[in-house]
């Protein structure tokens, strides 16, 4: 059983007395608990079970506008006591830091809200084994495909965070996690692809055979690629990529490069970064959501923020620290974005493949390609030839370029957002890039 | 040393039955015990943002029958905690029924010393040397706009029980010490980063002032870089200096001589052994016993001794790097690449030092040989898909090369290529065999380890340049 939240404050509590004892002005500690059970599966039958169980402490400890931390997995008083000892005397010679502190009383959140993130259901392993069998069962029943791979993951957690402004506060959160990696093979070639889900609640996973039908399915349709030649050519990211645009935009938006100066997003707030019809909003508060959050990871409260409207900047990413350095109040984002989506777009799946006798579908890019200081963007990747709406052939070994600035401008989205993930995005199309291949 | 047993209920005799009672009817499988200190100070922008302090203590316990392995780790090390471990292995292999194999092959040497490097220099001077890192950059030139500084220092101590009572240890210190400069010029910004390090203490690298010609590194990759023109893009030849490039080896063929991928037939290679995978003169080891070097390590994190293996002697495909669990099943042995990112992780072949060594030619003749095509200096990251074989890496400091000569420095850009047929491109080999800085980690299920990569300037012949320009 993940321990109990009067176990976990009662060692939170210990920690900051200590500090406090000891001479800190102030203090923050975050205390964890952590059980995952997890089934593996190859070729339909069991690979490996896997249990962990899991401490994990972090404390700052402040003298006035020094600061410094440590980290822990040994709980025991006598461990917790030598290390907040070494915490206490880095921080004496830390140099002071001006923007140093707590977060605002004022910021901190009041009122815990159930967004229901905890399914206490046990899922056994005998259980998980049932499910992997019918998954692979499922991704092997044609005869290309010729290895499978899956597991299950069950995962219960519990944390509380407590400050000497007397912040304490905490709260359990579960997962199931269930993926399928299968191979196929022909003739002229053996691909990968993959498929999975993640819910905080059990019954909400899709069905075992569902997800080994589609990893499959993804899987053979990329036999036999071709490489194609160099040109400019409309690309459509598949929505497990285009989620992926929506990451470097929240990296790049994050205080702490604004205020560092490392983005190319810096001093954008109230000018157009992306095509006009775009909207994009970061959510704390959905029900049972895989990024939700009753406060950030310093306990500040975090409400609903529109980042992007009708493609303005509007919001950056602000914690404490930075916030201080760039004169702005913190919005709960100390931790990053929550559930992040762009709005649906007003055209069809269909349609965006039909919107050019000629596209380009990826739906895999591989490297890493982003560059965050100057906005370009160069990675490898898989997909599909696009003609006339229709998927013509697989293509793999080629590049897709260009600039964030423009790609982001040039951004048309489909209506089939899901919320699938803590970051969702409906298909998109980017016009202007450059491929690379013969 | 470690003593794992003066801080709990549990005694070493008690670990030694339960091991052996827990793995008597298994194949293999051991308790792996692990205490690390590790710490990270932080400069950046124009001060220190942080420092952090870690301690970790924990065990895996590992039972293998046939091809089920069990797993189960804690951070509480006690009676109770290894009991429980105990019941969830016997439970998940009830059964399967193997017979445990004793023979581990045993060494004496050692690659690296029993130092703690986070204690053996002060805090104050390591702040000391961030400082002046800081300010010598931003003294140097008035485009440098931002400065980040940062050491990273560990031990970690671990001990090996297999049944029967066995045990093996080993202390393993690794440091990095690392700088990037960001610099703005007419609008333009762009960073440069450099890193050294390795498996002694923080002063061995720093000695002589050598923070310095890391800080000119970075300012010189980065000025470099502000002059840099769109990269072109589709199919041309490429050279590669010596040195970090390597990681291209790493990529395209390192990940795919892994054992597991080739038990599983899910990768690239796993028909080709015996065959020519590249050109003549082209050979390529992976190396565990290299002194000091961040991927070197005295004992695998099974036990296994580390040795050189050669994957690819003269262009044919030698041998695979294997773990004890998949040697056994694909009949053969350990070579002692079995690796974990930490006790929560289970053990995985995985690259030590993967080096191709020297041929004869210089670089001079491979940049003449060429009309068009680039000339890559280094690299940030790289990714592979083991099964289809393609791989990507990408450029972080990279020229044009026009009728024989290098021309104008252009933008990062990924370079793609198919792992089995990339080193059949390789035309020359030079004869300037270099080991990168120590600052690879290499990225695999999840788990992180150091690394290392060598190798001399090689053109290829064909490769796939992500560029802008068409």
């Amino acid at each position: 059983m993940v321990k109990d939240q009067e176990f976990l404050k009662l060692k939170a509590s210990y920690c900051l007395d200590l500090a406090k004892k000891m001479g800190a002005t102030d203090a923050s500690v975050t205390v964890g608990h952590s059980i995952s059970e997890t089934v593996n599966f190859r070729n339909k039958s069991l690979e490996a079970s896997d249990r962990s169980d899991g401490l994990a402490l972090s404390i700052e400890t402040y003298l006035g506008k020094r600061r410094s931390s440590i980290s822990s997995s040994n709980l025991l008083d006598e461990n917790i006591k030598t290390l907040i000892e070494k915490c206490f005397e880095t921080t004496k010679i830390t140099p002071e830091d001006e923007f140093n502190s707590l977060p605002d009383k004022n910021l901190l959140a009041k009122q815990i809200s159930n967004l229901n993130l905890y399914d206490e259901t046990r899922f056994e392993n005998d259980k998980k084994i049932k499910y992997l069998k019918d998954l692979e069962e499922a991704a092997s029943s044609d005869n290309q495909i010729i290895n499978t791979e899956s597991s299950f993951t069950e995962n219960k957690s519990n944390f509380i965070l407590a400050n000497s402004d007397g912040f304490c506060d905490g709260y359990k959160t579960s997962s199931f996690t269930t993926s399928c990696v299968t191979v196929a093979k022909d003739e002229n070639s053996m691909e990968r692809d993959y498929e999975f889900s993640s819910k905080r609640h059990l019954s909400d996973i899709k069905q075992a055979s569902d997800l080994g039908n589609k990893a499959a399915e993804q899987t053979i349709r990329k036999l036999s690629p071709n490489k194609i030649g160099s040109d400019k050519i409309s690309i459509i990211f598949d929505k497990r990529i285009s989620k992926g645009m929506l990451s470097v935009f929240a990296s790049a938006i994050s205080a702490s490069a604004i205020a560092r100066g490392t983005s190319f997003l810096k001093d954008k707030i109230d000018q157009q970064v992306f095509a006009n019809s775009i909207n994009v909003i970061d959510k704390p508060d959905r029900i049972k959501g895989m990024g939700s959050q009753n406060f950030d990871s310093e306990g500040v409260n975090s409400n609903t923020l529109r980042l992007i409207e009708n493609g303005i900047l509007k919001n950056y990413l602000v914690d404490t620290y930075n916030g201080k350095k760039l004169n702005l109040q913190s919005n709960g984002r100390s931790g990053g974005t929550t559930n992040l989506y762009f709005e649906n777009g007003n055209i069809s799946y269909e349609d965006l493949l039909k919107k050019n006798s000629k596209s380009l579908y990826i739906t895999e890019t591989i490297g890493h390609g982003s560059n965050l200081v100057t906005g370009d963007y160069s990675v490898g990747a898989t997909g599909f030839l696009v003609e006339d709406g229709e998927f013509k052939y697989p293509v793999n070994e080629i590049t897709i370029a260009g600039n964030f600035k423009d790609m982001f401008k040039n951004i048309t989205l489909a209506n089939d957002l899901e919320f699938e993930y803590s970051v969702n995005s409906p298909t998109m199309m980017i016009e202007g890039m450059t491929v690379a291949g013969k | 040393m470690s003593n794992f047993f003066n801080k709990s209920d549990l005694t070493r005799q008690d670990a030694d039955k339960l091991v052996s009672e827990t793995l008597n009817n298994c194949d293999d499988g051991e308790l792996y015990l692990e205490e690390s200190k590790s710490e990270s100070i932080l400069l950046d922008d124009n001060k220190i943002k942080s420092s952090n302090y870690s301690s970790d203590l924990g065990f895996g316990f590992r039972a293998i029958s046939n091809e089920v392995v069990a797993y189960s780790y804690s951070n509480e090390i006690s009676k109770d905690s290894l009991k429980n471990s105990s019941e969830n292995l016997k439970s998940t292999l009830k059964s399967i029924k193997g017979t445990y194999n004793h023979e581990i092959p045993k060494s004496n040497k050692k690659f690296y010393k029993d130092v703690n490097p986070i204690e053996q220099k002060t805090l104050d001077s390591k702040l000391e040397v961030l400082n002046k890192v800081n300010e010598f950059l931003r003294k140097k030139d008035e485009s440098v706009k931002q400065v980040t500084a940062s050491f990273a220092g560990e031990q970690k101590s671990i001990e090996i029980i297999r049944s029967g009572g066995e045990s093996l240890t080993d202390i393993r210190p690794l440091i990095r010490f690392n700088v990037s400069v960001m610099l703005e010029k007419n609008g333009r910004k762009e960073t440069g980063v450099y890193g050294i390090g390795g498996r002694q203490s923080y002063d061995d690298y720093l000695k002589n002032d050598n923070w310095k010609n890391v800080c000119e590194e970075a300012f010189r990759i980065a000025s470099v870089n502000l002059e840099s023109k769109p990269a072109p893009a589709g199919e041309m030849k490429v050279v590669l200096g010596p040195g970090w490039p390597a990681i291209l080896i790493h990529e395209a063929i390192g990940h795919g001589l892994e054992g597991d991928f080739n038990r599983k037939k899910t990768s690239a290679f796993h028909n080709l052994m015996g065959e020519k995978v590249a050109s003549e003169g082209v050979t390529i080891v992976d190396d565990g016993t290299i002194d000091n070097r961040r991927g070197s390590l005295t004992i695998d994190d099974e036990g296994t001794p580390t040795e050189r293996t050669v994957l690819i002697e003269n262009g044919i495909l030698k041998n695979f790097m294997q773990d004890r669990h998949n040697a056994r099943l694909m009949n053969t042995r350990s070579t002692g690449s079995g690796r974990r990112e930490n006790y929560r992780h289970i053990v995985l072949p995985r690259m030590r030092n993967t080096m191709m060594l020297s041929g004869n030619q210089t670089q001079d003749e491979m940049i003449k040989s060429v009309d068009k095509g680039i000339f890559a200096v280094s690299f940030g990251g790289g990714q592979v898909d083991i099964t289809s074989g393609k791989f990507v890496f990408n450029c972080t400091e990279a020229y044009e090369i026009n009728n024989g000569q290098i021309g104008s420095p252009i933008k990062g850009a990924t370079l793609i290529g198919d792992g089995p047929s990339i080193l059949k491109e390789v035309s020359m080999v030079g004869n300037d065999m270099m080991l990168d800085p120590g600052i690879g980690t290499c990225g695999k299920a999840g788990q992180g380890v150091p690394v290392g990569v060598a190798q001399p300037s090689i053109l290829i012949d064909k490769m796939t340049v992500g560029g802008t320009k068409l």
